[in-house]
């Protein structure tokens, strides 16, 4: 079923992407050229050195962030030719996000903090139900200052998928976590991607973290360098770190 | 050390709008300060020295026809110092080129030399030849205003006879700075003024010949004031004395005393607000620098920063806050003060009047500022001071909510969670919005009190002209005549309806309280001039007893049922007990009222008027001004239009210039406290609010986390600020309130609705000043930005 979905559909992919940062005379290159692909409900990890370019990277193809030159596109969309509010409307229907630091509104409470993004989705899940799938459906009545790291981040995946996206963007989600709370993370993420086929793009550090994935994209310096397919991905709980 | 000051600085340009923000509220406080005890100081002064050198007199009395060799038995009352007998008139002057008639107070000055007391200040031209009883000097701004210099020739009617007179010189006098015509109720310096005139010539005019019938006393150091007005009166109460009284039944000076008192008002009441505001926005921003900072404080102190140089550092913003406003203050302060003394002199004629606040209101606003701020930053600089270095370094704990009443409430009410971030902040920082919420129900309250101003003149206007006095001019007798006057009346040109009034001047007395007052008989019918009701509709006359308007009946303490003492000083001069039949809104004066043939019934004589109200053609109102110019038995004519065109550009000159100035001030509040809390909201939730935009929130979705909070504080400080505001209202109008016209309490719906809109429109345009920043904020690096 999975490599049926994955027939080749690109639903989100950039032309050449390159991203310049100025300040004063000095100009960081931090995307020199970015021809990626990010398929029909497939499990993407991006991996490299600090400083690579995959936040950069990640944000452009969220729309958070647009190209210094390069094209964007998200199915039939040029989204590097758009303004703000467009960008904005793309990630309120199409994209979630999960941080490094998880981004959690402190005043909300869990149930409060999904809530906060299914009430202006088209056609969401119960916040209940999206915190249930993390394995959080015991403290949807807690404040992020009453959860633990991995909680809160299950959180944040809880309200990254509720509103049914078609694409998950993660930066670093285990970053700030110890392995065993960081695998029943990835096992939320993974479990989300298997039920709802949500197309999962995912920035490590960790290169075990890789054998997750379908693909495997390396980075260094503002390129690709090396994209792996993944015949036989493995679940999860059989990672060690 | 060094370093630290360059760290003052830049921290001041991260918030320099802020600090302006504080900066400006306070300057509001110091500038009233400055202006209101600066122009109450101005005028003390030069009006405590022009009486002084102008020998102003403590005691008044007037009286029929007395005998000059009374003045040494005068003299002789213990407590009196200088004694002076004058001949005081009304007359009608007829100007050329002017169609109505003018009319003057002639007072008399010895047959040679100048006064003992109340000096006539001379500005131009000399005082009348003793030899020349055509001669007169007159007050300057009632030659000013009729262009009449020295050596010109004017018209008067003295004593039933057309005179012409020469002018002499221009004077200014200590007992008329204020100077007010009969009926009138604003000075109306072409129409009424002052004639000096040497005494041989008065007495010829007025029949009065070895006579006197005004008199004005000094007291020596220590004399008994009631003891000597006492005295006054019994001497003078065979000669038809009305009463003697102190400098507080002086009409010019009652008028001042009545304009000092109200800067005094304003100088207690608003000054605080603001001051307690900036106070609390100090506290507010800098605690809140202080909680950022709290690391490199912990820094400061580990790298061995004394304790002191800690808090002098950012003492020194504070100060610096302080500083910028006392000298806004000082500046708006001193600016407007000249302009408020420039507005005064058109009113009140002194001989000079410049605005010098001298140092005292300085430097009084200056320390009340600083203390204001150093105060507000104490509380918080104590925190940063208690901070452990350790501690400092640690990063703060994310801030903890909790569950609570406000959840209950979301949840029935469905609300957003937009909303409910909202809703948890406020109640997770209730001091902060407790700030708010008194800053701008301190600045609606501003401005209830300062547009409340409109409905109270609107009221003042309709009561007195539209309700009471519906008559179009009222005629001053020469001396009382028969009722069938009235009859007679209707014979002058355009005159449709005439109803004669007899007027007399009165002493009512009840226990130990006593005023000296107007009685007015009139017709029982009387439609020109009616009473009204304290609900303001028209009432009759009752039929017997007597009428007393509120504040008079206030004063006496005094009820409908209860008797009161009713002394005429007038011939007969004699004392009857009245029962008070009606209380009744007053509008100007605080005259009492009774029917005229109750009142004559009781003196036992034939009814008799003095003065008539007339309803005219208007028309023909040109051809009654000429008739009454040559009708000698006509003393007195006010034509009420121009008594309302007169009060109603006054008004809009001044009322709304100060209007103005105290919306502006109250403004200001509402910008500062509302643009200091929705940049703190900003900066602390900066990270929160652009995460928000990542889950792809649009900018006028979490522009309204920020904007509806503080509209929701502002929303909510209107009715406190209502309630403030009625209250301020009632201090102001019992400020205003003066014997001559009592300001009566009405608040509109529309002063509310305009004063909550303002504010609200304030705040609004504030938070989207920090709305803006909001917007510039760019998502990718505030995520960046871990707290
Ligand atoms: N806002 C910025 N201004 C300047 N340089 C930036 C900015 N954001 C990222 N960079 C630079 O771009 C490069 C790529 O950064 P990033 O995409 O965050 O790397 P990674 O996520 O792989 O660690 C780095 O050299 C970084 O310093
Ligand atoms: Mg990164």
């Amino acid at each position: 079923m999975k490599t049926m979905a994955r027939a080749r559909t690109p639903v989100l992919s950039t032309e050449a992407i390159t991203k310049v940062y100025r300040s004063g005379p000095v100009a960081v290159h931090a995307l020199a050229g970015v021809s990626v692909s990010l398929f029909e409900a497939e499990v993407v990890v991006l991996l490299g050195a600090s400083g690579s370019g995959k936040s950069t990277l990640l944000n452009i193809l969220g729309g958070l962030d647009q190209p210094t030159s390069g094209r964007v596109m998200f199915r039939d969309q040029d989204l590097s030719a758009v303004e703000d509010a467009a960008l904005t409307e793309f990630r309120r229907k199409h994209v979630g996000f999960v941080f490094q630091f998880y981004n959690l509104v402190p005043s909300l409470t869990a149930r409060e903090n999904v809530a906060l993004v299914t009430e202006i989705a088209g056609n969401p899940m119960p916040p209940e139900e999206a915190l249930d799938r993390v394995g959080l459906s015991g403290r949807m009545d807690h404040f992020p200052s009453e959860l633990s790291g991995g909680e809160q981040q299950r959180v944040a995946i809880a309200r990254a998928i509720a509103k049914r996206p078609d694409i998950l963007l993660c930066d670093e989600p285990t970053g700030a976590l110890d392995s065993k709370t960081g695998i029943t993370v990835l096992e939320a993420l993974i479990g989300v991607n298997r039920d709802l086929g949500t197309t999962t793009a995912l920035i490590t550090h960790n290169a075990e973290i890789r054998r997750i994935a379908d693909r495997v994209i390396y980075m260094a310096d503002g390129r690709i360098t090396k994209v792996e397919e993944n015949s036989a991905p493995i679940a999860p709980s059989e990672v060690s770190w | 050390m060094r370093a630290l000051d360059r760290k003052v600085l830049r921290d001041l340009r991260g918030i320099w709008a802020q600090c302006l923000a504080i900066a400006m509220v306070l300057a509001c406080g110091v500038m009233v300060m400055v202006l209101s005890t600066g122009t109450q100081r101005s005028l003390t002064e030069t009006r405590d020295a022009f009486y002084e050198r102008h020998r102003f007199a403590d005691v008044f009395a007037g009286a029929t026809r007395a005998p000059r060799g009374l003045l040494s038995e005068i003299a002789a009352i213990d407590g009196v110092a200088q004694v002076e007998a004058r001949i005081v008139f009304t007359a009608m002057v007829d100007l050329e080129g002017m169609v109505e008639p003018a009319s003057a107070r002639v007072i008399s000055l010895p047959a040679l030399g100048g006064p003992a007391l109340n000096l006539p200040l001379l500005r131009t031209g000399r005082l009348p030849d003793p030899l020349q009883p055509d001669e007169v000097a007159l007050s300057e701004p009632f030659a000013q205003a009729n262009g009449l210099r020295p050596g010109d020739r004017f018209r008067a009617v003295l004593n039933g006879r057309l005179r012409e007179l020469v002018v002499t010189g221009h004077l200014l006098s200590p007992e008329y700075i204020y100077t007010l015509g009969p009926a009138a109720m604003m000075p109306d310096d072409r129409h009424f003024g002052l004639i000096w005139m040497r005494e041989p010539a008065a007495a010829a005019a007025t029949d009065l010949d070895g006579a006197f019938n005004d008199l004005t006393l000094s007291l020596s150091r220590g004399a008994h004031e009631a003891a000597v007005i006492a005295a006054v009166d019994r001497l003078l109460a065979p000669y038809g004395g009305t009463g003697a009284h102190g400098r507080d039944r002086q009409m010019s000076h009652v008028f001042i005393e009545g304009e000092l008192s109200q800067l005094g008002a304003m100088a207690r009441v608003l000054p605080p607000i603001f001051l307690v505001v900036s106070a609390f926005l100090v506290n507010m921003v800098l605690g809140r620098l202080i909680a950022l900072e709290r690391r490199q404080i912990g820094l400061l102190k580990a790298i061995g920063y004394p304790t002191r140089t800690i808090v002098i550092h950012y003492l020194k913003m504070t100060i610096g806050i302080g500083l910028a406003g006392t000298l806004i203050g000082w500046g708006m302060g001193w600016w407007l003060g000249h302009g408020m003394t420039a507005l005064y002199t058109e009113y009140f004629r002194f001989p000079w009047l410049d605005y010098r606040p001298g140092a005292a209101p300085m430097i009084i606003s200056g320390l009340a500022a600083m203390g204001a701020v150093v105060l507000g930053a104490m509380r918080a600089v104590s925190a940063a001071v208690r901070l452990a270095p350790a501690v400092a370094m640690a990063p703060p704990a994310p801030p903890v909510y909790r569950r609570g009443w406000a959840d209950a409430l979301g949840y029935r009410l469905g609300l957003r969670q937009t909303t409910m971030m909202i809703v948890r902040s406020l109640t997770r920082w209730p001091g902060r919005a407790a700030v708010t919420l008194f800053g701008v129900a301190g600045s609606v309250a501003v401005l209830v009190a300062s547009f409340v101003t409109f409905d109270i003149i609107d009221l003042v206007m309709e009561d007195i002209f539209d309700r009471t006095n519906r008559q179009h001019a009222t005629l001053i007798l020469h001396q009382p005549v028969k009722e069938q006057a009235e009859l007679a009346a209707l014979s002058l040109p355009g005159v449709l309806h005439a109803e004669g009034v007899y007027a007399a001047p009165v002493r009512v007395r009840h226990g130990q309280a006593s005023k000296l007052v107007s009685l007015m008989a009139q017709d029982p019918d009387a439609d020109l001039t009616r009473l009204l009701d304290p609900e303001g509709h028209p009432i009759p006359l009752p039929d017997s007893g007597v009428a007393l308007p509120e504040s008079l009946a206030a004063y006496l303490g005094l009820m409908p049922g209860d008797q009161v003492e009713v002394e005429l000083l007038a011939p007969p001069r004699r004392p009857w007990n009245v029962t008070v039949t009606r209380v009744f809104r007053q509008s100007m004066g605080q005259d009492i009222l009774m029917r005229r043939d109750t009142f004559f019934a009781l003196m036992n004589e034939t009814p008799q008027i003095n003065m008539l109200h007339l309803a005219v053609d208007t028309s023909s109102l040109p051809a009654l001004q000429t008739r009454i110019k040559q009708t000698p038995a006509i003393t007195g004519f006010t034509l009420w239009a121009d008594v309302r065109a007169s009060m109603e550009a006054t008004m809009n000159e001044s009322l709304i210039t100060m209007t103005i100035i105290f919306s502006g001030l109250g403004m200001l509040i509402t910008i500062g406290v509302v643009y200091n809390a929705a940049r703190i909201q900003l900066a602390e939730r900066a990270h929160e609010l652009a995460s928000l935009r990542v889950l792809g929130f649009r900018r006028a979705e979490v522009g309204y986390v920020l904007i509806a909070e503080q509209m929701l504080l502002t929303l909510v400080a209107v009715p406190v600020g209502w309630l403030l505001g009625y209250w301020f209202a009632i201090l102001m109008t019992q400020g205003f309130s003066t014997d001559i016209i009592s300001l009566p309490m009405v608040i509109s719906r529309s002063t509310y609705a305009q004063a909550a809109l303002t504010a609200l429109a304030t705040a609004f345009v504030s938070v989207l000043m920090v709305r803006r920043r909001l917007d510039r904020i760019d998502i990718v690096t505030a995520l960046k930005q871990k707290e």
